[in-house]
């Protein structure tokens, strides 16, 4: 017969670790602790074949426990982590890795360093290619460490530079931090994935030794290769390095499009608008009035002067020029249903009128253009803005009366 | 120790042949005086050596030398027996009768104190000889198949674990068990000879406390073993240094569960019928066991009025629960149910409360309400019983009790310094295991705050313990139940006229198990509250004295004596 509430090692277990969750959720570190005491005797049986077995469980809820525990010393924490490493091979790099990543949470730099490299060399039959990611991620986080080295030296070099020092050891290890660095990096970015700081990193010591081509070639990879994972900052990492090498124009639209097209809210945006807004080529322009539109229905950027002020710019241009108006037509279709109250509430006229004058101005322009200068917007501001004698006020007020036949147009 | 001179040629110098007999080694004659395990303390120098035809040698190089699993069972034994003595148990117990209990089943299993000891066939298994022929044993059980036959109370996973890497070591080198006869004693099929497990050493030391009735209930004695006052887990770390154990012994000695009541029960009745005892010593209403005084205790420890005991005392007289024929233990009568006298009296209260309360969540309160009242014009003697005030003090201390024990079950400890290793090859594996835990322990244990010393509870009779000096009213001895009674016809009657059974029909108990299915939903939670209560102190399931209850109201109820019970299967919500 099946006694079901028999109280047998693991039941007696699953409870005690379940104390220990509750304690942890609830940070008594005391507490526990106390219950991982009596936890820890799983380990000697643990053959299980469960997702987290005991040695897994003890490792992660220790270090949980130990990092946020009053008492606990860093020392103590590395013997507890050298112990961890001994209990499963098959967790082995995993150990290595993030007990490598508290060391740098501590600024323990060299520590870290010196675990990764024993970590690196470590060899262990076929686990060795069971656990080639994390041995991977080692690796490429050495690389970074010697990154850091290096960018140490660097600075190390150009302060004695400036002082007249020649510092041959200096720059010996420096080159020497680079080629340790730039191997391992280079190996990492190959494999699909977001390596962000580890691409950046690169780049600067490619660029630093000239290669420049060699840097545009891995950003190319990082932000064209299909089968890396979308990543708006690889664009963005692109076009900083084009427009750092005075790259053509056709370049660093193209690197931004795209940009436009994954992040249409991202803050380069901007520039974006601003690069194609001056252009001669009408698709340019047509692309540049879109993107700053875009811009617009994200909420972060309802208050921001600048963004406002390009839109005002180009619809402006386009209202003077009386050609092209269809394309604030297309553009104000899909908005016409909501952005009068998303961004030209009576409400809101009031607001930007007492925080931001500029942001009104910008905004009461656009308005009196999209809504014509009967809309709640316009006329609350400008006659505010004319009450208080502010000239630009004025003249804005005089524009949008000009120009209402333009708002016809464009409503019609 | 066989010390006679021998017949033939005066001299004392002994060995055992395979049947188990003495023979002289000078002259070999053979005697009928067979090998008798009598001694408690194991001694090793005992000059007695077998015939090794056949009979495998253990290796001696750990200092370890042959011992048979009954001899390792005896030595739990006499351990358990010695810490019975300490609680205050008779010595009698140790020194007569279960000594007299084991030898019976030792004689009865054949295992000593026969012609033919069991241990003779040993020889047929010997899956680990290194010299035996491969070709010429037809039938070698392999390790795998001994460990998935015998019941196994750890993880079986981790076992097979063990012994398919132990399998994986060549044959010759692997030693199955540290006993003669661990492997024969997993491997043969026991059903009709009983083989002996580790709880069963509970049930042999509770049918000893039986025979001499000695104030202890089977709840009360596993409810010391768990506590640590009586050796049980990890017992096996006492057996002498020359005891070597590993292999097949550990899943004969270490156990890894706390024994359950109804194992412990069932065994001892099986026993009791294999070892052809006679009727037990009468448990009449004298004894400690008898349901009045049972009751009594309980109703103490359940801060219930004194003056229930009344009214347990004749429900217990109603139903004929109280007399020497039924109470009294006779083994192998399969006609009477056996008596639990624990949960019967724990379940006699029950149906007590439920003749004065009705306890369907509804009319134990009004009662107390219109106790209550009455209580603000009783001025002259005690006070008058209130259910609410009852529940109220007993539900605080019930939780805050029943929360320290969850938390202790989940910290137990179940392994020892002493440690355990299948096979030689795991022993530094092991030792290498132990060494971390022990770091580790030290390590989180400084961070635990408070040191908190394992302490064992001492031991005592009593769970739970109300004293009327205490002036916060927090004690119920004393009240009295007229709050909650009429008076008809010059006698005290309850004035809940109404009943609820908890079934309106028995289960037949060899079909599932149970005579009744509890279910916590299907009943009121004031009843629910009560069984949770005497679960508690037990350490039972509420659904075990549940049955027991169903049991007591159908020969309560059987010839309808009690007027007008309304009949309410109990289904409520």
């Amino acid at each position: 017969s099946s006694h079901e509430h028999k109280l047998n090692f693991k039941k007696s277990k699953e409870a005690c670790l379940s104390y220990i969750q509750d304690a942890v959720l609830q940070k008594q570190w005391k507490r526990a602790a106390e219950f991982l005491t009596f936890y820890i005797e799983s380990l000697e049986k643990d053959f299980s074949t469960e997702y987290m077995g005991p040695s897994e469980i003890i490792w992660r809820i220790g270090t949980e426990i130990l990092c946020h525990h009053s008492h606990s010393s860093m020392k103590e924490f590395n013997s507890f982590i050298e112990q961890m490493k001994t209990l499963g091979v098959k967790r082995y790099l995993k150990v290595c890795l993030e007990h490598a990543f508290h060391l740098l949470c501590n600024g323990l730099i060299d520590e870290a360093y010196h675990n990764l490299s024993l970590a690196e060399s470590w060899r262990f039959g076929e686990q060795t290619a069971i656990q080639d990611k994390e041995m991977k991620l080692i690796q490429a986080y050495r690389g970074l460490l010697d990154y850091y080295s290096w960018s140490k030296q660097k600075t190390i070099l150009l302060e004695h530079d400036q002082d007249g020092f020649e510092d041959l050891s200096v720059e010996q290890e420096m080159h020497s931090c680079f080629r340790k660095a730039a191997v391992n990096l280079k190996e990492v970015i190959k494999i699909p994935g977001v390596w962000d700081l580890f691409v950046k990193c690169y780049v600067d010591l490619l660029e630093f030794y000239g290669d420049h081509n060699e840097a545009r070639q891995v950003l190319n990879e990082y932000a064209y290769n299909s089968k890396f994972p979308a990543n708006p900052n690889a664009h963005v990492y692109l076009y900083q390095f084009l427009k750092r090498h005075g790259e053509s124009k056709k370049s660093l639209i193209s690197a931004l499009k795209i940009l436009h097209d994954i992040v249409p809210s991202h803050e380069l945006m901007i520039d974006f608008n601003t690069m194609l807004q001056k252009s001669k080529k009408r698709k340019r322009r047509r692309l540049g009035l879109e993107v700053i539109f875009a811009v617009l229905d994200y909420a972060g950027w309802k208050e921001n002067v600048k963004a406002w002020s390009c839109l005002a710019r180009q619809v402006k241009q386009i209202v003077i020029s009386e050609k092209h108006l269809d394309w604030i037509k297309q553009e104000w279709n899909s908005r016409k249903d909501w952005w009068p109250a998303f961004h030209f509430s009576r409400y809101l006229a009031k607001t930007n009128w007492q925080e931001n004058e500029s942001l009104s101005y910008e905004k009461a322009l656009v308005a009196g253009i999209l809504l014509g200068k009967d809309c709640k917007y316009f006329k609350y501001v400008s006659h505010q803005g004319c009450k208080a004698q502010v000239k630009r006020f004025r003249i804005l007020k005089k524009f949008v009366n000009k120009h209402n036949p333009a708002y016809l147009r464009i409503s019609g | 120790d066989f010390n006679e001179r021998c017949a033939q040629c005066s001299e004392v110098n002994w060995g055992l042949t395979d049947g188990g007999r003495f023979y002289c080694r000078s002259c070999h004659n053979v005697t009928e005086r067979t090998r008798e395990v009598v001694n408690a303390d194991f001694v090793s120098n005992v000059r007695i050596q077998t015939i090794s035809k056949g009979l495998r040698k253990q290796e001696k190089t750990d200092g370890g030398c042959e011992w048979y699993v009954c001899e390792g069972f005896q030595l739990v034994l006499k351990k358990q027996a010695e810490a019975l003595e300490a609680l205050g148990v008779h010595p009698q117990m140790k020194d007569e009768i279960l000594c007299n209990f084991w030898r019976r089943y030792l004689q009865k299993s054949k295992q000593a104190y026969c012609n033919r000891p069991a241990g003779e066939t040993v020889k047929a298994f010997s899956v680990c000889d290194s010299s035996t022929d491969v070709d010429s044993e037809p039938e070698r059980p392999s390790l795998l198949h001994l460990l998935s036959l015998s019941e196994s109370e750890g993880d079986l996973q981790t076992d097979c674990s063990f012994a398919s890497s132990t399998s994986k070591v060549s044959e010759s080198t692997s030693v199955c068990s540290g006993s003669v006869d661990g492997t024969w004693y997993l491997m043969k099929n026991q059903k009709d000879k009983l083989r002996m497990t580790m709880p069963m050493t509970l049930s042999f030391c509770y049918m000893a406390l039986l025979w001499l009735r000695e104030p202890m209930t089977l709840s009360d004695l596993l409810r010391f073993v768990v506590e640590g006052h009586i050796p049980y887990l990890n017992v096996f770390q006492h057996f002498p240094e020359k005891m070597k154990l590993y292999g097949l012994d550990l899943k004969i000695f270490c156990v890894e569960s706390w024994p359950v009541y109804e194992e412990v029960y069932s065994k001892m009745l099986e026993l009791a019928a294999f070892l052809d005892l006679p009727r037990f010593p009468d448990i009449t209403d004298s004894c400690f066991l008898h349901p009045d005084m049972l009751c009594m205790k309980y109703l103490m420890e359940a801060n219930l009025p004194d003056e229930l005991h009344n009214w347990t005392c004749r429900v217990v007289k109603k139903i004929c629960i109280g007399e020497v024929d039924f109470l009294t233990l006779v083994p192998g009568n399969k006609s009477t149910r056996n008596v639990k006298y624990d949960v019967l009296a724990a379940a006699v209260i029950v149906v007590v409360l439920k003749l004065l309360f009705l306890l369907d969540d509804h009319y134990e309160w009004l009662l107390s309400d219109f106790a209550e009242e009455r209580n603000k014009n009783n001025k002259e003697g005690g006070p008058y019983f209130e259910f609410k005030k009852w529940y109220k003090v007993i539900k605080c201390s019930l939780d805050v009790e029943q929360k320290k024990l969850d938390e202790e079950r989940a910290k137990y400890l179940w392994r020892c310094e002493k440690p355990l290793f299948y096979s030689a090859q795991k022993k530094s594996k092991v030792l290498k295991r132990r060494q971390m835990v022990v770091n580790l322990q030290n390590q989180f244990g400084k961070l635990s705050g408070s040191v908190r010393p394992a302490e064992k509870p001492n031991p005592s009779s009593f769970q739970l313990r109300w004293s009327e000096e205490n002036t916060d009213g927090s004690c119920f001895h004393g009240h009295s139940l007229k709050g909650i009674l009429q008076e008809k016809c010059g006698l005290l009657t309850a004035m809940n006229p109404d009943y609820w059974l908890c079934t309106v029909k028995l289960c037949t108990e060899k079909l599932c198990g149970h005579l009744a299915h509890y279910r916590e939903v299907d009943f009121p939670q004031s009843y629910h509250f009560v069984l949770r209560l005497f679960s508690f102190l037990l350490r039972v399931e509420p659904s075990y004295i549940h049955d027991e209850v169903c049991v007591i109201e159908h020969k309560l109820f059987n010839k309808k004596l009690y007027k007008k019970p309304k009949y309410n299967t109990g289904l409520r919500k």
